[in-house]
């Protein structure tokens, strides 16, 4: 799988909210593309990620 | 001298000497919703507004008060005010013919549909993270269509060229050097805020003009 336009390490069963967790997100602070797509904050925990999906992983820092 | 308010042909003549008439008249139709009115937001309206957008709704519950002058598109008199006031009045100055809608309001899950439904174009402006994702996922859930425009790492000095606009989905842009923010205690300034909204602002404005979809 690609994660923010790198080839990363992807095991079976993987979803959203594992991702989030393995990078130490923030996931009130994220917001996650798949394959173009955003993925609804209720479905991190469902939403499975297979071994050809692109996900955008955008991580917001504070200011403005 | 007596000062005479431009009529709206004068103004929009003023304006054709800038760019074509076809484009002209894209931005006078183009909606933007500007959610957050600081450092970002303020700037990033004022811009559009000088480039011809003629509609804007302006989004903020917050009020002027002094450690806003640092970056903020407001001055000593609009202290107090509340914030889609202060600015109303300064982009008004700038165009008297411009159509605006405010919200004195917090943006929530809930208002989202209300609040975002007409607008062309979705401006996140917005100071905490978690206010940005909020905005970020209700909108591209809700409007998957809408362009959506987002700002996210400005904090401190120097380091221009690392602000930069990215295309992270078909319809979502990120302006920021997305790693600058105002947790590692750097702050924030006017100069790199303002390029950051300059980025929005430029984004917005090459999605307004590229349309080709006729309205």
């Amino acid at each position: 799988m690609i994660v923010n336009g790198k080839k990363t390490a992807w095991e079976a069963g993987l979803t959203v909210e594992s991702l989030l967790k393995a990078g130490n997100y923030r996931t009130d602070r994220v917001a996650v593309e798949k394959n173009g797509k955003i993925v609804p904050k209720k479905n991190y925990p469902t939403e499975e990620i297979l071994e050809e999906d692109q996900i955008e992983i955008v991580s917001f820092v504070g200011g403005g | 001298m007596e000062k005479r308010i431009p009529c709206r042909e004068e103004l929009q003549n003023a304006l054709l000497a800038r760019c074509t008439g076809e484009e002209v008249k894209k931005l006078r139709n183009a909606e933007v919703a500007v959610a957050g009115l600081g450092g970002l937001g303020s700037h990033v309206s004022v811009f559009l507004v000088r480039a011809g957008v003629g509609h804007l709704h302006l989004i903020d519950f917050d009020k002027v008060d002094l450690t806003n002058l640092n970056r903020q598109h407001y001055f000593i008199s609009h202290l107090g005010m509340d914030k889609t006031e202060a600015l109303k009045e300064q982009l008004l100055q700038i165009n008297p013919w411009l159509d605006i809608k405010t919200s004195c309001e917090r943006v929530t899950e809930e208002n989202i549909p209300r609040l975002f439904q007409k607008a062309d174009i979705i401006c996140e402006a917005f100071d905490r993270p978690e206010n940005k994702a909020m905005l970020v996922n209700g909108c591209l859930e809700l409007f998957p269509e809408k362009p959506l425009v987002c700002a996210s790492g400005m904090g401190g000095f120097g380091r221009s060229n690392a602000i930069v606009t990215r295309q992270v989905g078909r319809n979502f842009y990120l302006c920021g050097d997305s790693t600058s923010g105002i947790e590692e205690g750097q702050g924030l300034a006017a100069p790199r805020v303002a390029l950051c909204a300059a980025h929005e602002a430029n984004q917005i404005l090459e999605l307004i003009l590229n349309d080709t979809k006729k309205k």
